[in-house]
């Protein structure tokens, strides 16, 4: 089980948290012109890289705040975590 | 003859003045307390305790602790029946009683032996060769074979009435392991301030140092472990915990240790658990799990009574038990000669085979001079005895050490043997620890660690005395000075053992003159030499392929005692170095670990936690039968007499057609959105326009993920400018909030909005059907209920008694209907007074399926067709979906296969005979005698018994649906063998008009 610092509460264990996915996917701005291929690329495709990964959590079971992990998804360590309008320093 | 086996002295950890009585396979003996159920066996003369995996071979006890691989037992029976416990590990406690697994009809006499027989009918691999043909053979005749003459234990089939707890904790440092380096580390860790936990698996402290003859400053091995264990005692930042098992290492330094709390307790209190089950996050993890003895192969190596070296010195030691009279020694190194000595100090004179040439070591030195010879250059090449080992045949080697030139049969009782030591390696392995090959000693240890891990003492190749405590106080020292600033280091005493000569790199003995007897490996899975030649022989060189082929090194033992013996013979047929043909992967847990504990409390009624609504107490009082709504319990009908279901629904559904109905809809999501941006945001997040509400209305809104599919629909009112109510179905309310916290915070963190669950703060209770306004004017008699005063969609503020309430004109059932919406906690008395005052109307209450009979008939969509597979198109919602505005998931909409003109629709299906209800989940046909494969039109997903026309009904989401309106179809289910004409109708069954709702 994972130990993921929440930029609000601190340290919490994995089982409070849910995840959410690459945090580097930005949504097209609403009405915004876009084609198929683009569209298709925000809502299926992602990248699946081996080692670090900017992704989102979700700290559902406490705070409630979204927020940023870099995260190596080959052993799982966590290189920094920050809030949704801040940069990892990391 | 009973306890016939045990020494003279009472140096050892059991307490011989107080006497315990066990079952073991229908005899009754005594032990002692401090006993395991292994030591009181052997003490009483007991070795076959069990039948092998694969040949059915008689096997006793081969070690002392978590390394046994034979002594597996099924213990207590009934509803505690345990298979599978390792015999070593389990403690003696009055009226235990155990059994032997494997066997049949007695561990004495087993059938299943045939198959040592036959054993060249089972080789390594023999399931994938023998069993493949036919092929419809290897379910129905095969498998069930090999399960029950294979195998272990049996599971029990009653419920487990143990009690099982969990545990969370934190410490700056873990020592996993109590012999001389884990308390060397502990007490320096402890000393310098930071926080320890020491875990030891035995119920005593101290491992090697209870058993070895060493001093430490001016005490014994064991006075020092006992004086450290004092001193760690009394301080308040140490967590000394014994009978507990780290056996799993996981990510960021989590690690799990199971205690066995009481199962060496006669009576324990009710109340605590048997086993718990520690989630340990540890800063830093010492790993001091010591080294585990090595076996040796030689002809029959696993006839009861061969036994480890290290085990038979246990056995004397801590539990003055004797695993023989006659002994064989067999080693190809040093430490054996203590075991020896021990045996003398007992008055025993044991038989010494050394592999070796020569030695000068210490001990050897002392056995010499106590006039015992030995006979170096020589080996076992055989044994015999059927279910106990009675002879030896001890061979002269040549100089190759590949044949023996000369043999003679010696007589013996047991043998004692030793191939040297292995560290344990497994939590190191576990973290993600790149082990290397030491080559001298043989084996592998800890190198490249990937967490905060830390091997120390033997578990790192360190096999001196004095190298474990050097290390386990520095080691301890530099942790804990991690968390501390007390920068307190504490000083390695001077330590004495005998020096001892190195080993020699043999592990198997040549076959004996003219005879292939078995050379077993791995006992536990029943592996020998020749199994790891056959595999070779057929090209298995990885391996990994190899321990899969020959089951070598899997299952519960995980190869504690066989893995570098299977390593180093692979090397040597391969002609590689070990490192070069590389360790399997060590997997948790390290010991088998019994599921109860692992599932801990979350059995029964704390599998999930019981969502009730504050109405819940009445359900209950007027005969609800309940069903679970997600953690919610919800009242799903009101049987009268002997009603059954279907009549209890039936009268429910018409009774609001007719009269009024009273229906507790607490549990929909409920969610409270303010701010400036609020109208924008619900513009956003709802396909259809939120901008214009007026204040006191409420308006149906249907929500999309990004991919275009249907996520949650549900009403949403204005209160006030900037401030809305949202509802959502019951199922997605804890989604929907994560939802619009995720646009909120992740995408569009400029809206200034807040969102915040209230489903528990409000009590809803839904009042509907034709009567359902004059009940209410009654009851409110403040509110002008008419359609001028209260329209459809719109809301109002009342109370009564008091009692806050807001009134919605809202409708699910298709009828007139009101939704009265209280604080929660009023949710009951409000209920109450609904019903007290509806008498004269004829009110009812009706559950979930009455609920569902309703929407049903009126074609409103829920769960079953709002299923993440469908857009607003397929289940009549496209006129919710705007043209003018964009909102998450609307560019997917205009995507080629979502625009398509026959895409699947919702409609509705009546059979023909008016008779058979429709199951839901059955497939819509055109073709009843088409020849399979045949075209699915598409799916039933809900049905009900309509109360309107009095036949069943049911919605389907099909191709083209639209333009099938009026053909017939057969819904058919496959599972149940049916096929059923019905005719397509439109979803909207009753007053499509929805002329009621606003009557």
């Amino acid at each position: 089980m994972l130990e993921i610092k929440c930029p609000y509460c601190g340290k919490r264990s994995q089982n409070e948290f849910s995840y959410g996915g690459d945090a580097t996917i930005k949504r097209p701005q609403l009405g915004e012109e876009i084609s198929t291929e683009d569209w298709d690329n925000f809502v299926y495709y992602r990248d699946n890289p081996r080692g670090k990964h900017s992704e989102l959590w979700h700290h559902v079971s406490g705070c409630r705040q979204w927020f940023k992990v870099s995260r190596d998804t080959a052993t799982h360590e966590i290189f920094d975590t920050c809030k949704m309008n801040e940069d990892f320093n990391v | 003859m009973s306890n016939n086996f045990r020494t003279t002295n009472s140096n050892g950890l059991i307490n011989k003045d107080k006497k315990i009585n066990f079952t073991f396979n229908g005899t009754i003996y005594h032990g002692y307390e401090g006993d395991t159920l292994a030591s009181a066996l052997i003490a009483n003369g007991v070795h076959l305790v069990g039948r092998s995996f694969k040949y059915h071979r008689p096997r006793g006890f081969l070690g002392v602790g978590v390394e046994e691989p034979n002594a597996m037992v099924q213990l207590h029976d009934g509803n505690k029946s345990e298979p599978n416990i390792i015999a070593t590990e389990v403690e003696l406690v009055e009226g235990l009683k155990a059994k032997s697994q494997n066997c049949w009809p007695s561990v004495q006499f087993d059938i299943g032996e045939i198959n040592n027989v036959l054993n060249r009918f089972f080789p390594a691999g023999f399931y994938y060769k023998t069993f493949m043909w036919p092929k419809s053979f290897w379910m129905k005749i095969y498998e069930p074979f090999i399960r029950k003459a294979a195998g272990m234990g049996k599971a029990p089939l009653l419920p487990d009435p143990d009690r099982y707890e969990h545990n969370y904790e934190h410490c700056d440092v873990l020592v996993v392991g109590s012999g001389p380096s884990g308390l060397a580390s502990a007490l320096a860790a402890a000393k310098n301030g930071a926080r320890v936990i020491l875990a030891e698996d035995k119920p005593n402290f101290g491992g090697s140092l209870l058993t070895d003859e060493v001093t430490i400053g001016n005490m014994s091995g064991k006075e020092w472990a006992s004086d450290t264990i004092s001193q760690l005692k009394s301080m308040p930042n140490v967590i000394l915990k014994k009978r507990s098992q780290v056996f799993g290492y996981y990510d960021h330094n989590m690690t799990v240790m199971i205690e066995r709390v009481s199962d060496h307790i006669e009576n324990p209190s009710k109340y605590t658990p048997r086993q718990r089950l520690h989630y340990i996050r540890a800063g830093e993890v010492i790993v001091s799990t010591g080294s585990i003895e090595r076996p040796i192969s030689f002809g029959n190596n696993d006839r009861p009574g061969i036994v480890l070296a290290s085990a038979a010195k246990e056995y004397m030691k801590v539990y003055e038990t004797l695993v023989g009279k006659k002994p064989i020694i067999f080693t190809n190194n040093d430490t054996a000669y203590s075991t020896a000595l021990e045996f003398i100090k007992n008055d025993i004179e044991p038989i010494i085979v050394d592999t070796r040439d020569s030695s000068n070591g210490e001990l050897v030195k002392e056995v010499q001079q106590k006039g015992i010879s030995i006979k170096f250059n020589s080996g076992i090449a055989d044994t015999k005895g059927h279910l106990k080992i009675n002879s030896a045949i001890i061979g002269k080697l040549d100089s190759s050490k590949e044949s023996f030139i000369s043999e003679e049969t010696v007589e013996c009782d047991c043998i004692c043997m030793s191939g040297g030591w292995t560290p344990t390696v497994h939590l190191s392995s576990q973290a993600g620890n790149k082990l290397k090959f030491n080559d001298d000693i043989d084996a592998f240890v800890p190198d490249k660690k990937r967490q905060k891990e830390t091997a120390i003492g033997a578990a790192n190749g360190s096999f001196t005395l004095n190298q474990s405590l050097a290390e386990g106080f520095q080691v301890g020292f530099d942790l804990s000075n991690k968390f501390t600033d007390q920068n307190n280091p504490t000083n390695s005493p001077n330590s004495n053992e005998p020096s001892y000569e190195k080993h020699e790199k043999l592990w198997c003995m040549p076959l004996p003159s003219g005879k292939k007897p078995k050379r077993f490996i791995d006992f536990q899975n029943d592996v020998a030499v020749s199994d790891v030649e056959l595999a070779i022989r057929e090209g298995f060189r990885s391996i990994e392929h190899v321990k899969r082929y020959t089951t070598l090194g899997m299952a519960g033992d995980q190869g504690k005692t066989s893995n570098l013996n299977g390593l180093q013979y692979v090397s040597k047929i391969e002609k590689k170095i070990v490192p070069e043909v590389g360790h399997t992967t060590f997997r948790p847990p390290y010991t088998p670990v019994t599921i109860g504990a692992i599932v801990g409390r979350e059995v029964g009624n704390h599998y999930l936690p019981t969502r009730k609504s504050p109405i819940h107490t009445w359900h209950e009082e007027n005969n609800a039968v309940f069903v679970a709504a997600g953690l919610w319990q919800r009242p799903r009908y009101y049987p009268r007499g002997s009603e059954d279901m279907n009549s209890a629904v039936n009268r429910e559904a018409a009774n609001v057609r007719k009269n009024v109905g009273i229906c507790d809809v607490t549990t929909l999501g409920k969610i409270d959105i303010k701010g400036p941006d609020a109208p924008e945001f619900l513009n956003r997040v709802y396909t259809n326009a939120w901008l214009k509400l007026p204040i006191g209305k409420a308006r149906y809104g249907v929500m999309l993920r990004e991919d275009g599919m249907v996520f949650d629909d549900g009403t949403t009112s204005r209160l006030s400018e900037n401030h809305f109510h949202m509802t959502t179905t019951t199922a997605q309310a804890a989604n929907v909030l994560s939802h619009l916290e995720y646009y909120l915070q992740v995408v569009w963190p400029d809206l200034d909005v807040n969102v915040l669950s209230t489903t528990e703060q409000w009590s809803g209770i839904a009042v509907a059907g034709p009567k359902s306004r004059d009940l209410l004017s009654k009851l409110f008699p403040d509110v002008d209920m008419s359609n001028e005063g209260l329209p459809f969609m719109g809301l109002v503020d009342s109370s009564i008694d008091g009692i806050k309430a807001r009134i919605y004109r809202i409708s699910f059932s298709g009828e007139l209907a009101y939704e009265v919406n209280v604080e929660s906690n009023y949710g009951l008395y409000m209920w109450k007074k609904i019903m007290e005052v509806g008498q004269s109307f004829d009110i009812q209450p009706y559950g979930t399926e009455a609920l569902s009979t309703l929407r049903i008939e009126m074609g409103h969509v829920a769960g079953a067709e709002l299923d993440g597979r469908t857009i607003p198109f397929d289940v009549g919602l496209n006129s919710m979906v705007s043209q003018k505005k964009d909102f998450i998931g609307k560019r997917s909409l205009s995507k080629d296969a979502f625009t398509e003109s026959d895409r699947q629709t919702i409609v509705g299906l009546v059979p023909l005979d008016k008779k058979t209800k429709i199951p839901e989940g059955s497939h819509i046909i055109e073709d009843n005698s088409a020849v399979a494969p045949i075209p699915k039109l598409g799916h039933v997903s809900s049905s009900c018994w309509s109360v309107e026309y009095n036949n069943p009904f049911s919605i389907a989401i099909i191709k083209d649906g639209k333009n099938k309106i009026g053909k017939n179809l057969y819904a058919v289910s496959p599972l149940k063998d049916i096929s059923i004409p019905v005719e397509v109708v439109s979803s909207h069954y009753v007053d499509p008009e929805g002329s009621r709702v606003r009557s």
